[in-house]
């Protein structure tokens, strides 16, 4: 059969397609599940009025973001049986396990506290009203970390035995799948990840409504909060990277090399700037390198030797027979590139962005702006001019999209880069597709995922850059008298809920 | 009773959870066209599972997982033999969830009208779709010796496996006719009984064939009590119903569902899916399940967490117990 059109190759396709968009709406959920939580709590400490719209506002933009992630999050927890049922069968032992763990701890504290929270304005007192978002935000925070340890088991397989006889993996230390160091700083890199997603999203539209001069006090709080969440969380997505880079260096020699287009080993090995080269033939043409930084990216010096995709090759074969060991090198060198660039990219606009708009240190007394002023952009000890002010609003609006990028390359680079392994150097992708399941069939599975995936995102965007626009809505009467009793106040009968469908 | 019997009885308490809770959040949305004469009815219909239908849809998500973890082998003939039908539950579900959230956030007549409709076939497939799944599970599919399935998609549209559909789709429109009745207040409420009465007849009518089929079948003792509890429960809930009693009418249509389910259930036992090609190919709670460890571990996990969950969750509901009519719709923010 033709390999364009293999069952595997469609089944990979499907899987790529649904995973990667997925994960488009998992980091903003996170992150601002977070962020919600956080203004809501400054509401009921402090009882600003405009910490109270912050919260309706980016609550809304959260809940129209979460509904995709809830429902595209489906398709996974299905899409290993229907596509890939021999991988079910081998690993279900082990991988089962976290899936599960995640349903039955995660997804339930999710699920539930969202809808009470979304329909618990009028029906439950202040305080555990703000309790269910906490809820909502642990839940999502648990969810990512079971996934991300079962994804850590396929990068690294520990904890587990080959029983023979059944023809399986089994487990055997849980808690060690639980805790080990690829799980650990996975969840350490996606999780600050998420949070670099949040605070540009934040930081974006915020500067779209301080460019107009509109929604300022809500805004200004928002651009600020968004500011330290993109620059902290950029700063540890950075800093876990390079951990996780040195773990993958130990763990999977090939993906590193793959990242780096090295393809011979070379000691003290150059960090590849731009490269192009031959695939089939295993060398680069163009080579633009700094010398010694891979080294040092590898192993903390600018010495040692870093294995290359080559002598990996020989390695691998020596261990698991005659085959080919290489990913699509230029996948894994450009995907690791524009995680790279992309997500630093947004990191420095939010470092720019936190020194402009400094609201005292080393700023003099006169630039100083007040609660329902917009901030000044000030660089030294002048502002900016309207025209640089303004590109800043704008860049900050354009790189909103920036993380999404990087975490989906991020992802298309370590999924990518293990292959031709699913479970790394326990299964390969090949042995792991359904036997049964025909071509047609994955074939209409995959255009309809596709299709309607599609579709959905039209509608969501438009959706979103509806209610971005419209900005924080007027308070209510409502809002500012939150009930004292659970199940709300019964002083009218007849009174219309504060939100429904 | 060894592990991969505990996990036998455990998975079928999660599906158990699952049609009794989604199962009246898609009857509700099954009467947006049976029941609802205009927009603020619909309204109202979707409001009250508005707050629980997203909590309803993970026990679906955790007898998957859970399945997935205790009998891999199951998981992977299961899902990758119903492939299609459940591609179309995967699609149906994935709109219905957008659909709730996303229906009242636009004013325009179109999209109110369009997401509508929406809500009312998703809901409706995958009520008629996993009864059709469940029919073809008990009675058994074409599975080979590597426990692949290797029959077709017509093979599952059997007539036993289709009035397995038609039971659950009437039985999951009687239980949300019920459950409209308990919420609601005002003209629909009334409207709701009497609805409830005439699909409350229907389902008994298909439901009593149904299951005695599947008792002439493969059915023993144990299944036949499960069958006349079954039966039994949903006559009080009609007479319940008649009555204006609408709580016990609302537990008893739900006891309907979980004598019904565990019916099905213990026919199955030991198996979890059986070959009709040879019964040495049968998949069983003995050679589809996972390791004494891992059974373990997830034992620990959903003896501490379900009884969590069905404590938040039932609070959740005793937090939104209040009937909803028309006048309590919120004026919509745009």
């Amino acid at each position: 059969m033709d390999l364009a059109l293999a069952p595997e190759t469609l089944a990979r396709w499907q899987f790529g397609i649904t995973t990667v968009y997925h994960f488009l709406f998992v980091p903003l959920t996170i992150s601002l599940a977070a962020l919600t939580a956080g203004l809501q709590t400054a509401w009921v400490r402090t009882e600003k009025e405009k910490y109270l719209r912050a919260t309706k506002f980016w609550g809304k933009l959260f809940l129209i973001n979460i509904a995709m992630g809830v429902v595209t999050g489906i398709v996974q927890e299905f899409q290993f049986g229907m596509n890939w049922s021999d991988y079910s069968r081998f690993v279900g032992d082990v991988f089962g396990a976290p899936l599960a763990f995640e349903a039955l701890i995660a997804f339930f504290f999710e699920s539930t506290f969202i809808g009470l929270w979304i329909f618990g304005w009028d029906k439950l007192p202040k305080k555990i009203h703000l309790a269910c978002i906490w809820m909502v935000s642990i839940g999502t925070l648990l969810s990512a970390y079971f996934i991300l340890a079962a994804n850590s088991w396929m990068q690294h397989p520990v904890g587990y035995r080959i029983n023979e006889a059944k023809g399986r993996a089994e487990l055997t230390d849980f808690w060690l799948v639980l805790t080990q160091n690829t799980a650990l700083n996975q969840v350490f890199h996606s999780f600050s990840a998420a949070f670099l997603t949040g605070g540009a999203f934040m930081v974006g539209i915020a500067a779209f409504h301080l460019m107009r001069k509109r929604h300022i006090p809500e805004m200004r709080t928002s651009l600020r909060l968004g500011l330290v969440t993109l620059a902290v969380g950029g700063l540890l997505t950075a800093v876990s990277g390079d951990t996780l880079g040195k773990v993958m260096y130990e763990q999977q020699p090939m993906k590193m090399a793959a990242a780096e287009a090295l393809w011979d080993g070379e000691e003290p090995a150059p960090f590849s700037v731009f490269a192009y080269g031959d695939v089939d033939k295993g060398h680069n043409k163009v080579a633009l390198e700094i010398p010694g930084l891979l080294s040092f990216l590898a192993h903390s010096d600018f010495e040692s030797y870093v294995p290359g995709i080559n002598d990996t090759n020989e390695a691998l074969q020596k261990k698991f027979g005659p085959g080919d060991y290489k990913p699509i090198v230029p996948v894994a060198y450009w995907g690791f590139r524009w995680m790279i660039g992309f997500g630093m990219a947004s990191l420095s606009l939010g470092l720019v962005g936190l020194w402009l708009t400094r609201k005292r240190f080393l700023l003099p007394a006169a630039l100083r702006t007040g609660e329902d002023e917009v901030p000044r952009l000030v660089l030294l000890k002048k502002p900016l001019g309207a025209k640089l002010t303004r590109l800043y609003w704008l860049l900050a609006l354009w790189t909103m999209a920036f993380p999404l990028i990087a975490n989906s390359w991020g992802w298309i680079f370590t999924e990518m880069g293990r292959q031709p392994w699913v479970v790394y150097g326990v299964m390969q992708t090949r042995d792991a597709v359904s036997p049964g399941v025909s071509q047609a069939e994955i074939l209409t599975s995959m255009i309809a995922f596709t299709v309607l995936y599609a579709i959905l995102a039209v509608v969501e965007v438009k959706l979103l850059v509806k209610y971005v626009k419209a900005g924080p809505p007027e308070l209510t009467e409502a809002d500012l008298n939150p009930p004292t009793k659970i199940g709300g106040d019964s002083r009218d009968a007849d009174k219309p809920m504060a939100f429904s469908y | 009773m060894e592990l991969h019997d505990v996990w036998f009885v455990l998975i079928a308490v999660l599906w158990i959870g699952y049609f009794f809770l989604e199962g009246f959040d898609f009857g509700v949305g099954i009467l947006t066209k049976l029941l609802a004469r205009d927009r603020p009815e619909r309204r109202v219909l979707i409001n009250t599972v508005g707050p629980v239908w997203d909590g309803n849809e993970v026990w679906l998500l955790s007898a998957g997982g859970a399945t997935f973890a205790a009998f891999p082998e199951w998981y992977a003939t299961l899902f990758s033999g119903f492939y299609l039908p459940l591609l179309l539950i995967l699609v149906c579900l994935i709109v219905r969830g957008v659909a709730f959230e996303y229906r009242a956030k636009r004013p325009e007549e179109n999209w109110q009208r369009n997401w509508e409709h929406a809500i009312f076939w998703t809901s409706l497939l995958p009520a008629f779709l996993w009864g059709v799944a469940f029919g073809n599970i008990v009675h058994g599919v074409k599975i080979d010796q590597d426990f692949e399935y290797v029959g077709t998609v017509g093979d599952l549209l059997n007539p036993y496996a289709l009035l397995g559909g038609l039971v659950t789709l009437t039985l999951f429109t009687f239980h949300g006719a019920v459950f409209t009745a308990l919420k609601t207040v005002g003209d629909i409420r009334r409207r709701a009984r009497k609805l409830a009465t005439k699909v409350g007849l229907l389902t008994a009518v298909l439901a009593l064939v149904f299951l005695l089929w599947t008792q002439i079948d493969s059915g023993d003792g144990k299944s036949l009590v499960a069958l006349v509890v079954a039966v039994a429960a949903l006559v009080v809930a009609l007479v319940a119903n008649q009555a204006g009693r609408e709580g016990w009418s609302f537990a008893l249509s739900g006891l309907t569902i979980v004598a019904a389910v565990t019916m099905l259930f213990l026919t199955l036992f030991p198996n979890v899916m059986p070959s009709s090609l040879n019964a040495d190919w049968n998949l069983t709670v003995t050679n589809a399940s996972s390791s004494p460890y891992t059974l373990k571990i997830m034992t620990w996990c959903a003896a501490i967490a379900t009884p969590v969950v069905m404590v938040y969750q039932a609070w959740t509901y005793w937090v939104f117990r209040k009937r909803i009519g028309t006048q309590h719709l919120a004026e919509p923010a745009h």
